[in-house]
C-alpha cells in the first residue's frame, strides 16, 4: 500500500478512536454519581424510610415521607399550571411561524429558559410569598411552573412543526373547524413528542432547589396544605446535608437516591412513550 | 349549459403580488370528469384549491371574482360549509395516521362531533369504501391503522374519506402522481365509477391520463385558461396554437 494512503487510514482510525473515547467519557460523570449515591444511599432506603417522618436530632432512623409527598404535590400543581399554558403556547408558535407575537413569545420563552432558578425564586417571593405573608407550597409550585414552562412550550412547538402540513390540510378539506383540526388531528399525531417533553420537564423541575428555598420553604412535619410551607426532596437534601448531624446526613443521602431514581424513572418512561405512541406516516 | 354545477366568473387568484390565476371562466357540467392540465406552475393546482377555498389558507393569498356552486357564490358561504359540499383528494395520500381505517372514513363526521349510532356509521363506512373500490381489500382489517395500507390503497382510502361526506363535487389534485402504474390504473377506473354520483375535477400534468379519464379537458398556461372543450375535440383538433404545442410535446 502506498504510504500516503496508509497515513490517511491511520488518521481516520485515530479520529474514530478519539470519538469513541470522548463519548465514553460523557457517560462517566453519570455513572460516578450513580455509583456514589447508590453506595451511600442504598442502605438507608427501606419501607420505613419512605413512610415515616424525620426523627429529631439524636434519634436514629426516621424517613422522608413528608418530603416525598410534598415534592409530589408541589410538582403536580406546577405541572397543572405549566402544561396547559405551555402546550397552547407551543401550538401557537408552531402555527404562526412568522408573526410578531410569535417572535416575541419565542424570545421571551428562550430568555425565561436561561433565567437562573434562584432569580425565579426571588421574584415569586416578592410576588406571592410577601403579599400573602406566608411561605407556601403553592408559591413553590408557581416558581417551578415558570421553570417548566419554556421546556414545554419549545418541545411542543418543535414536535408539531415536524408534522407534515398535508395532515392539517386533510382535516381542513374535510370541513373541520380549525380548533378540531388542532385538537383532534395535529395534537394526537404529535402526542408522543408532546408528552415526552412534558415528562422531561417534570423530571427537570423535580430536582430544582433554588426556587423552593424562599417559596415552599420546607417543613419538618407532614403537611398537605398547599397554602402552608411544605417539605420537598431537594429542600430536605439541602437542609439536612448542610446540617452538622450524621443522622440527618443519612436522610439526605437516602433522599438524594430517591430523587435520582425518580428522574431516572421519568426518563425511562419518556423513552417508552416515544416508542409506544410513535405515529407512523 | 343547463346542468352546470360549478362555474367560475372572471376568477383571479394571487399569492401576494403574484398573479397566478388570471380571469378564468369555466363551466363544469354535472356528473362529468373534467381534467385540468398544463405545465408545472401554470396555476392549475391553485385554481383547484380556490374552488373549495383552501387557497386562502396560505399566508398572503387572495382571490377575486365569483365561484358559483349551483349558482351560489362559495365565497359568500362559510368555508366549512363549502368544504362539506366540495371534497378534496390530495397529491400524496394523507390518511390520518392516528386513526383506524374505519375512523378515517368517517373522520368527517366523527371529528366534526356529529353523533351517530353504530349501524349508521357501519353503513357509511361500507358504502364509501365500496364506492372507492377498497372494501374487499380492507373489510377484515377495518380497525387497523390506515397507514399500514399501500400507497394506492391509502389514496383510495382518502377518496373514501372524501366521498363519505357526500360532496357534490370532488377535487383531485394529481391523485396518482405519487403512485405506481397499477395503483394509478385502479384509481383511473375508479374515477369512471365515481362520476355516476359525483362531479370530478382532476388536476393532472399527465396528458395521457387526461385523455383516458376525462369527458372535458381544460388547458391552463401561465395562469390563463387557454382552451376548454370536450376531451375528444381537444386532443384531436385543438383550437389554440399553444394547446397544440403542449399536446404534441413541443414544450412541457
Amino acid at each position: 500500500m502506498k504510504p500516503h494512503i496508509k497515513y490517511r487510514l491511520g488518521k481516520s482510525k485515530f479520529f474514530k478512536a478519539i470519538v469513541i473515547l470522548l463519548s465514553t467519557l460523557c457517560t462517566v460523570p453519570l455513572f460516578l454519581i450513580l455509583f456514589y449515591i447508590l453506595r451511600e444511599g442504598i442502605t438507608r432506603i427501606n419501607w420505613h424510610f419512605l413512610v415515616n417522618l424525620p426523627k429529631p436530632v439524636g434519634e436514629a432512623g426516621g424517613g422522608i415521607a413528608n418530603a416525598l409527598v410534598g415534592s409530589l404535590l408541589i410538582v403536580f400543581f406546577a405541572a397543572l399550571m405549566a402544561i396547559p399554558v405551555g402546550v397552547m403556547g407551543g401550538i401557537y408558535l408552531s402555527e404562526n411561524k412568522k408573526s410578531r407575537l410569535a417572535n416575541l413569545t419565542r424570545l421571551a420563552v428562550d430568555v425565561l429558559q436561561g433565567t437562573p432558578s434562584i432569580v425565579v425564586g426571588i421574584v415569586i417571593y416578592f410576588w406571592i410569598v410577601k403579599p400573602l405573608s406566608t411561605f407556601s407550597a403553592l408559591s413553590g409550585s408557581v416558581a417551578l411552573a415558570i421553570m417548566m414552562l419554556p421546556i414545554v412550550v419549545r418541545s411542543t412547538e418543535e414536535t408539531l412543526k415536524l408534522l407534515p402540513a398535508s395532515l392539517k390540510e386533510a382535516g381542513l378539506a374535510l370541513g373541520l373547524p380549525y380548533q378540531r383540526v388542532i385538537l383532534r388531528i395535529v395534537l394526537p399525531c404529535g402526542f408522543s413528542g408532546v408528552i415526552s417533553g412534558i415528562i422531561l420537564a417534570v423530571a427537570r423541575i423535580a430536582g430544582e432547589t433554588a426556587p423552593l428555598l424562599f417559596t415552599a420553604f420546607g417543613n419538618p412535619f407532614f403537611s398537605t396544605n398547599i397554602f402552608k410551607p411544605m417539605q420537598s426532596l431537594p429542600l430536605l437534601i439541602f437542609n439536612y446535608a448542610t446540617s452538622p448531624y450524621d443522622e440527618w446526613h443519612d436522610l439526605a443521602w437516602g433522599a438524594a437516591l430517591i430523587l435520582l431514581l425518580w428522574v431516572l424513572l421519568l426518563n425511562i418512561i419518556t423513552k417508552i412513550t416515544t416508542r409506544r405512541w410513535k405515529i407512523q406516516f | 349549459m343547463e346542468n352546470t354545477i360549478l362555474k367560475s366568473v372572471d376568477f383571479d387568484a394571487y399569492f401576494g403580488e403574484n398573479h397566478v390565476v388570471k380571469k378564468v371562466n369555466i363551466e363544469i357540467p354535472k356528473n362529468n370528469v373534467v381534467a385540468v392540465m398544463g405545465p408545472s406552475g401554470c396555476g392549475k393546482t391553485t385554481f383547484l384549491r380556490c374552488i373549495n377555498r383552501m387557497h386562502e389558507l396560505i399566508e398572503g393569498a387572495s382571490t377575486k371574482g365569483k365561484m358559483l356552486l349551483n349558482n351560489e357564490d362559495v365565497y359568500e358561504m362559510h368555508p366549512i360549509f363549502v368544504r362539506h359540499k366540495i371534497g378534496m383528494v390530495f397529491q400524496r395520500p394523507n390518511p390520518f395516521p392516528n386513526l383506524s381505517i374505519y375512523d378515517n372514513v368517517i373522520a368527517g363526521y366523527k371529528l366534526n362531533g356529529m353523533k351517530m349510532n353504530k349501524a349508521d356509521k357501519d353503513v357509511i363506512v361500507e358504502q364509501s369504501l365500496q364506492k372507492a373500490a377498497l372494501w374487499n381489500e380492507v373489510k377484515d382489517s377495518l380497525h387497523k391503522k390506515g397507514t399500514f395500507l399501500s400507497g394506492g390503497q391509502q389514496q383510495r382510502l382518502c377518496i373514501a374519506r372524501a366521498i363519505a361526506m357526500e360532496p357534490e363535487v370532488l377535487l383531485l389534485d394529481e391523485p396518482t402522481s405519487a403512485l405506481d402504474p397499477i395503483s394509478t390504473s385502479s384509481i383511473e377506473v375508479l374515477l369512471q365509477e365515481l362520476k355516476k354520483n359525483y362531479t370530478l375535477i382532476v388536476v393532472t400534468h399527465n396528458m395521457q391520463q387526461a385523455a383516458r379519464v376525462s369527458d372535458k379537458t381544460a388547458f391552463f398556461y401561465l395562469g390563463e385558461l387557454i382552451e376548454y372543450d370536450d376531451t375528444k375535440n381537444m386532443f384531436t383538433n385543438p383550437q389554440d396554437k399553444r394547446t397544440q404545442n403542449y399536446i404534441t410535446g413541443r414544450f412541457s
